[in-house]
């Protein structure tokens, strides 16, 4: 028997590398073993990757993508299809929980340096993927054609009118004078063809370049400098089983927060699904406070916070695209904040907590009070300063700093 | 009938949804404590939804005969009782008042109202069908506290009475001493001129079976949601305890 699936194995091996693209991948990629709590969030990103698209498909076979019929159509998975309030809930609440995901994974490569050299195209593709989730998510949201899903679009889409030629630009995404049927369904093609597509690309290139130089770790050691006899890394251990095993844990404890907040709060009360959604469009009527979902809270407060359009616009995007560069703004000779110098370690928390406050300010009226303490905008004006400080001074305070020596092995772990 | 100054304070202390701030948007609403597993405040609810809102407002994502299976009301009842006559038992409740007229009618479309609990949330209900006030600027001669220069009328002052707002004592708390209330004249306040076919508590109770149904009708799915929740959680709570062994045993030898 083992003999003949040897036989049938090795028949396939011939004709496509099965076996040595398991091993490559799998059971002889070695990762550190020093792996902690931070390192769940990749294969917890793809967990929700996965879940968006199963939900996708189905949500599909009933959504109806038009002006007249979509929001009514929502409602009748809710109330008329077979669990189609579970599917929808899936979808809506796997969108907060892949950000989640996202923002830890990312937060996991500041700490540790993981963008550093070797693994700068790793970051430039990941940073790829959080564009193109965030377009994916936006998208998303206009589908279900409530009051937000309109005015949410309304406001995104007339950034684009800084730019030059920006009547025509906006016109040219809108497919119309103003958000319209027509709006609604080419979002509905991207969104479930066009950006998927592009996202699950994009994650292979990451998983690739990431699987040629290898894992970083905690202690941002490289642990292919000592190997044993057979050339394995010391430090290093096979994916699977070993972490194949381990990050079933982290998923299952991961579902559990998953489930609570999708069974028992799923309108995240009203961050996740915005209470004026549940309202079908109306584009003569303005609701009082436009507010993106959380997601996105944080660039949209430091958008509010520049007094001028055009500038708003600017550090919006500067915000984000500064992400890009950030392996090259890194001058530490060391990578994990470990043992980076105590600048870089305080302004890491800070800028992790700026993050926080940003997104929160991002979901309130402007006008209202931080902790009742400090005028939102003044605070949210406060935030981006801290935010593009703890990038654009980082060439400076990393290479000046004094840091830690490094270990020859790694630290901690099992 | 003119009610004397002492019922008055009673009244004012138990009715007045709110010291009503008339300048501001900012209006206390008085709590809503949701109950969907008290399927006969749901039941009294869909009945005088059917009875008085539905001339106006649809609820035309939800269906009859779903509500009759929800809130355990026999086929035969639901059909001589809350469904209309054109209808069949698994219609969607849609109205068949025009758009546009009701638009004449009314200055705006009365609004369908399957999720309004979701949009405007069970204590703005809750204060808002309590908060109708008598004023003659108004073309239906009422106003609304938390929805100033609203264009619905009080289809429910025959239930409640006539409410006005004006100056009137509020009991803002008892003397520790003596325990007597002490009241404060405040200006701004409602409290019922003439009482109507009910008294101001089984308005109250009306309205708050009414709400109760209109939050069922925006998730009807909520309670089934919750209960399977529980198992789901129990399930991913059983599986933890072998995965996380397995990974135990993986890890033992590794050092």
């Amino acid at each position: 028997m083992s003999q003949n699936s040897n036989k049938i194995m090795a028949w396939i091996d011939d004709r496509l590398p099965v076996t040595q693209t398991y091993e490559k991948h799998m059971s002889k990629y070695y990762a550190p073993k020093n792996f902690n709590f931070w390192y769940f969030f990749g294969v917890l990103s793809m967990l929700m990757l996965v879940n968006q698209i199963l939900t996708g498909v189905w949500l599909t076979m009933q959504f109806t993508p038009s002006a007249e019929a979509a929001f009514a159509s929502v409602e009748y998975i809710m109330r008329d299809v077979e669990w189609g309030w579970l599917i929808r809930y899936m979808h809506s609440t796997g969108a907060t929980f892949f950000f989640i995901a996202i923002y830890l994974h990312m937060m996991r490569a500041v700490l540790y340096g993981s963008y550093q050299k070797p693994r700068e195209l790793i970051w430039i593709f990941g940073m790829a993927i959080y564009l193109a989730l965030m377009a994916e998510a936006f998208m998303g949201y206009v589908l279900p054609w409530g009051q937000m899903s309109y005015w949410g679009a309304q406001v995104i889409i007339s950034l684009f009118s800084v730019m030059p030629y920006g009547d025509l630009l906006t016109e040219w995404i809108r497919g119309d004078f103003l958000i319209s049927g027509a709006t609604l369904n080419r979002f509905f093609a991207l969104h479930v063809v066009a950006v998927p597509l592009v996202i699950v690309a994009l994650v292979v290139m990451h998983l690739l370049a990431l699987h040629e130089v290898g894992s970083n770790n905690p202690d941002g050691v490289d642990i292919k400098k000592l190997k044993d006899e057979n050339g394995k890394p010391l430090d290093g251990i096979p994916f699977h089983p070993y972490y194949t095993v381990h990050d079933l844990v982290g998923i299952v404890v991961f579902l559990m927060v998953f489930c609570t907040v999708m069974f028992f709060f799923p309108e995240g009360n009203g961050f996740m699904l915005e209470y004026a959604n549940f309202e079908p469009a109306n584009g003569l009527k303005t609701p009082a406070h436009i507010a993106p979902v959380w997601y996105f809270g944080a660039f949209y407060a430091i958008l509010r916070a520049v007094p001028d359009k055009l500038l708003g616009v600017a550090a919006m995007g500067g915000a984000i695209a500064v992400l890009f560069v950030l392996p090259w703004l890194d001058r530490s000779p060391v990578r994990s904040w470990r043992y980076k110098g105590i600048i870089s370690r305080i302004f890491i928390v800070v800028f992790g907590i700026t993050f926080v406050i940003l997104t929160w300010l991002g979901t309130q009226p402007s006008s209202g009070l931080f902790l009742g303490l400090i005028d939102n905008t003044l605070m949210a004006q406060i935030c981006s300063v801290i935010y593009f400080a703890f990038f654009l001074l980082m060439p400076f305070y990393s290479s000046m700093e004094k840091t830690k020596p490094v270990p020859e092995r790694v630290t901690g772990g099992h | 009938m003119t009610l004397g100054m002492k019922k008055l304070f009673a009244l004012v202390a138990a009715v007045v949804p709110a010291f009503a701030l008339a300048a501001g948007g900012n209006v206390h609403l008085d709590e809503h404590l949701t109950d969907l597993r008290d399927t006969a405040s749901l039941q009294r609810g869909a009945q005088t939804f059917t009875n008085y809102c539905m001339g106006c407002h649809s609820m035309e994502h939800a269906r009859y005969n779903r509500v009759a299976q929800d809130l355990d009301i026999p086929e035969e009842l639901m059909m001589e009782n809350l469904v209309f006559a054109d209808k069949k038992f698994g219609d969607l409740m849609t109205i068949a008042m025009d758009k546009g007229d009701s638009k004449r009618w009314f200055g705006a479309t009365p609004p369908d109202l399957t999720l309004v609990a979701r949009v405007r949330r069970p204590d703005w209900l809750y204060t808002y069908l309590r908060s109708f006030y008598e004023d003659d600027s108004r073309p239906w001669g009422v106003n609304n506290v938390v929805f100033k220069d609203v264009g619905m009328p009080h289809v429910l002052a025959g239930l409640q009475g006539r409410q006005v707002m004006g100056t009137a004592q509020v009991a803002v708390g008892f003397d520790t001493l003596t325990g007597q209330e002490i009241t404060e004249e405040h200006e701004g306040v409602l409290y019922l001129e003439e009482e109507g076919k009910l008294s101001a508590e089984e308005y109250d109770k009306l309205v708050f079976d009414l709400v109760n149904f209109m939050v069922y009708m925006a998730e009807p799915i909520a309670l089934e949601r919750q209960r399977l929740g529980w198992w789901v959680l129990l399930f991913l709570a059983i599986l933890f305890v072998p995965v996380y062994m397995l990974n135990k045993e993986f890890w033992r030898d590794v050092k």
